[in-house]
């Protein structure tokens, strides 16, 4: 056990495979301005309906992991990425060609010039309250 | 197999919404701790290449692509409604992570500027920042147990804030403390919106 300080393991070894690996070597998508961070990821096949995407080779196990988690709730990019451990800028590439297959689609946020309605200002400071 | 599931069929929200808050502040101003006391707290991680993440302002031209950086911040969910998100991120306290900034900022609907009254220079960018962007914000100063007690007032004139912007007193340890910071920085941006649709000196 003495040796164990002078070994990395695990998490601190840094990840097996690169993460960017997992895009191809994609690091931006085509998609990607509709991908910001709190952009919603919706799954489009109801769960187990529909073409089952496990057999569209295209897609790494990645891919139908996002598939999946998206099927019971609307995720955003942020999410994905701390649920799945990846950096943002592979889950992009990877909700990227998601959506360009038409697995899910994308809830964008409100664009930056626009201000929410006020009746959600409402029902954010309310929701707040009743926590 | 993800056959397995098909029972668990929940239907997914018509539309559903997210909103985002920034939680600013120096380092070790109780960022992390803030967030964590309203939401379930997750680190979130970025690992790209310096000209990507600086795509929408920056000039990329010589910048090199192999230039990766990882950043974490903190982010956390709150589900105020089944279609009503809100999100919240720490952002990354030190200035060299600048550049991530300018994506979290866009688009969100205020923020919390986290002030420690020991180390008050601290939050000086921050405030310079979201002031510059015309993103409404608070100052939430986090009363640190040793630290000696600065009425709101005296904060107000050391940053030289606007009059409109609220300063609130804070434990961020606490829920109900946290929680009135984000009720106070919402309550300022709904103002702000309020204030800019109506016609100038209605």
């Amino acid at each position: 056990m003495a040796s164990e300080s002078d070994r990395w393991y695990d998490d601190a070894a840094g990840p097996v495979v690169r993460p960017y690996a997992m895009t191809r070597g994609r690091t931006s998508h085509a998609a990607e301005a509709k991908l910001d961070l709190i952009a919603l990821v919706v799954t489009r096949h109801a769960p187990g309906e529909g073409d089952p995407p496990a057999d569209d080779p295209d897609l790494t196990p990645e891919h139908l992991d996002i598939i999946e988690r998206c099927q019971y709730q609307a995720l955003s990019v942020a999410e994905l990425a701390a649920d799945l451990d990846l950096p943002v800028g592979v889950v992009r590439v990877l909700v990227g060609d998601l959506l360009e297959a038409a697995h899910v689609h994308i809830h964008r946020p409100v664009p930056p010039a626009e201000l929410p309605d006020e009746s959600i200002l409402r029902d954010v400071i309310n929701g707040l309250r009743a926590l | 197999m993800a056959m397995a599931r098909t029972d668990r069929r929940i239907e997914p929200a018509a539309e559903p919404m997210a909103l985002k808050l920034l939680v600013a502040g120096g380092f070790g101003a109780g960022k992390t701790t803030l967030v964590g006391s309203v939401s379930e707290i997750r680190p979130l991680r970025t690992e790209e290449s310096l000209s990507e993440l600086g795509r929408p302002v920056d000039d990329v031209s010589g910048v090199e692509g192999k230039n990766t950086t990882t950043v974490a911040m903190d982010f956390g969910r709150i589900t105020l409604r089944e279609d009503l998100v809100l999100y919240l991120f720490g952002t990354p306290g030190q200035d060299r992570f600048w550049f991530l900034w300018d994506e979290l900022a866009q688009g969100a609907l205020g923020a919390v500027v986290l002030a420690d009254t020991r180390r008050l220079a601290d939050c000086f960018a921050a405030v310079d920042y979201f002031e510059q962007r015309g993103i409404p914000f608070s100052i939430a100063v986090n009363c640190f147990e040793g630290a000696e007690l600065h009425d709101p007032q005296t904060v107000r004139e050391a940053l030289d804030l606007d009059p409109g912007t609220p300063v609130v007193l804070c434990d961020a340890r606490e829920r109900e403390s946290a929680k009135n910071v984000l009720i106070t920085v919402v309550e300022h941006a709904a103002y702000v919106a309020a204030a800019q649709r109506a016609p100038a000196g209605a």
